[in-house]
C-alpha cells in the first residue's frame, strides 16, 4: 500500500491532476456487465424516457468510479484509499451518437489528517454542472 | 405508505461467498477505463505489496449489490425496486478487494426516513472474507420514489 506521494509535499489547496472521461452507450453496456448492474434505465432509451428521464443516463456507480481515478492516478497506488464517499445530486444523459457524454474530473487536498492522511474533494461536471455532491476521499500517503 | 420503521436494525445473513478473479477484476477496470496496471499485473501488484491483482475502489459494489437484492427482495419490507434510486455510496476500507478473495456481504438496516415524499433506507454492507477478515464496509442510501398519485 505504497503510495507515491508523500505527505509532507502536498498542502491544503494541492490540486490535482484532471480526468476527462467520455462515456458513450457502449461504455455503459460494458459497465452493466462488468459491474452486475442490468437497469434497463442505463442501456434502454424507451424505458428511460418512461420513468421520466431525459434520456439512458450513466450508472452513478461508474460516474463514482470514474471520480476515484483523479486520487488514484495521482497517488499510484489504489491500495492506499483508506474511504470514498459521494452523493447522487444529478444524472448524466447518454445519447445514442459517437460523441456521447463528457464528464470532467477534478480535485484538491481539502484537509490533511492523522497517520499521514489526506482528505481530497473531488468535483465531477457534465455540462458545467456538478452531477456528484459531497464528493470525498481519505487516502493515506507515504 | 411509509415504510415500517420497526425494519430499523434488521441484520440479513451473509451471502454465499463471491470469488474475486483477476479476469473479473481485468474486465471491471477496462470498464470504466482505468489503466492502473495494479488491477491487471500480478508483478507489478507485488511489487507495490499486494499479494495479487487488486480491484479498483468500487468493485467493492458488486459484492454489495448482492446484499441489496436480499433488501429489495424482501416481500415484508416492500421495497419497490423499480422506484429505487441510489442516492449516495460510501466505502470505508480495511485493505483492497484483490483476485482469489472470497467475499461475504451482511447487510443491515441502519435507518428509514421519510424525506419530501420519498422512502429513504440507509443500508451498511459488511463485506468480510469467508474467514472474517474484514475488507470493506459498504453504506448506501436507497431513495424510493412516491408511486404515481400518491
Amino acid at each position: 500500500m505504497a503510495a507515491t506521494v508523500h505527505f509532507d509535499d502536498v498542502e491544503v489547496g494541492t490540486e490535482l491532476p484532471t480526468v476527462t472521461v467520455r462515456v458513450r452507450r457502449e461504455t455503459l453496456v460494458r459497465y452493466a456487465g462488468a459491474g452486475g448492474d442490468f437497469n434497463p434505465i442505463h442501456w434502454n432509451e424507451r424505458f428511460a424516457r418512461a420513468v421520466g428521464l431525459p434520456n439512458v443516463i450513466a450508472h452513478g456507480m461508474f460516474t463514482m468510479a470514474s471520480a476515484i481515478r483523479v486520487v488514484t492516478d495521482w497517488v499510484g497506488d489504489p491500495g492506499a484509499l483508506a474511504e470514498y464517499s459521494v452523493r447522487f445530486t444529478r444524472p448524466v444523459p447518454v445519447p445514442d451518437d459517437d460523441e456521447g457524454a463528457t464528464v470532467e474530473l477534478s480535485g484538491k487536498v481539502a484537509a490533511k489528517l492523522d497517520d499521514k492522511k489526506v482528505r481530497v474533494d473531488l468535483v465531477a461536471l457534465h455540462n458545467g454542472q456538478k452531477v456528484l455532491g459531497k464528493a470525498q476521499a481519505v487516502v493515506r500517503l507515504s | 405508505m411509509p415504510m415500517d420503521q420497526s425494519f430499523v436494525g434488521r441484520s440479513y445473513a451473509p451471502t454465499p461467498p463471491y470469488e474475486v478473479g483477476r479476469e473479473k477484476i481485468r474486465e471491471f477496470a477496462e470498464a470504466v477505463g482505468d489503466a492502473n496496471p495494479l488491477y491487471t499485473d500480478p508483478e507489478a501488484a507485488r511489487e507495490a505489496g499486494h499479494p495479487d491483482v487488486i480491484a479498483p475502489p468500487t468493485f467493492a459494489f458488486v459484492i454489495n449489490q448482492l446484499g441489496w437484492e436480499q433488501i429489495v427482495g424482501d416481500p415484508a419490507l416492500g421495497l419497490d425496486y423499480s422506484r429505487v434510486v441510489h442516492g449516495d455510496q460510501r466505502f470505508v476500507w480495511s485493505r483492497p478487494v484483490r483476485a482469489g478473495d472470497r467475499l461475504t456481504v451482511a447487510m443491515h438496516i441502519d435507518s428509514i426516513k421519510t424525506l419530501a415524499g420519498n422512502d429513504v433506507l440507509g443500508a451498511r454492507g459488511e463485506i468480510h472474507t469467508e474467514d472474517g477478515e474484514h475488507v470493506v464496509t459498504a453504506y448506501s442510501t436507497l431513495v424510493a420514489r412516491p408511486e404515481e398519485g400518491e
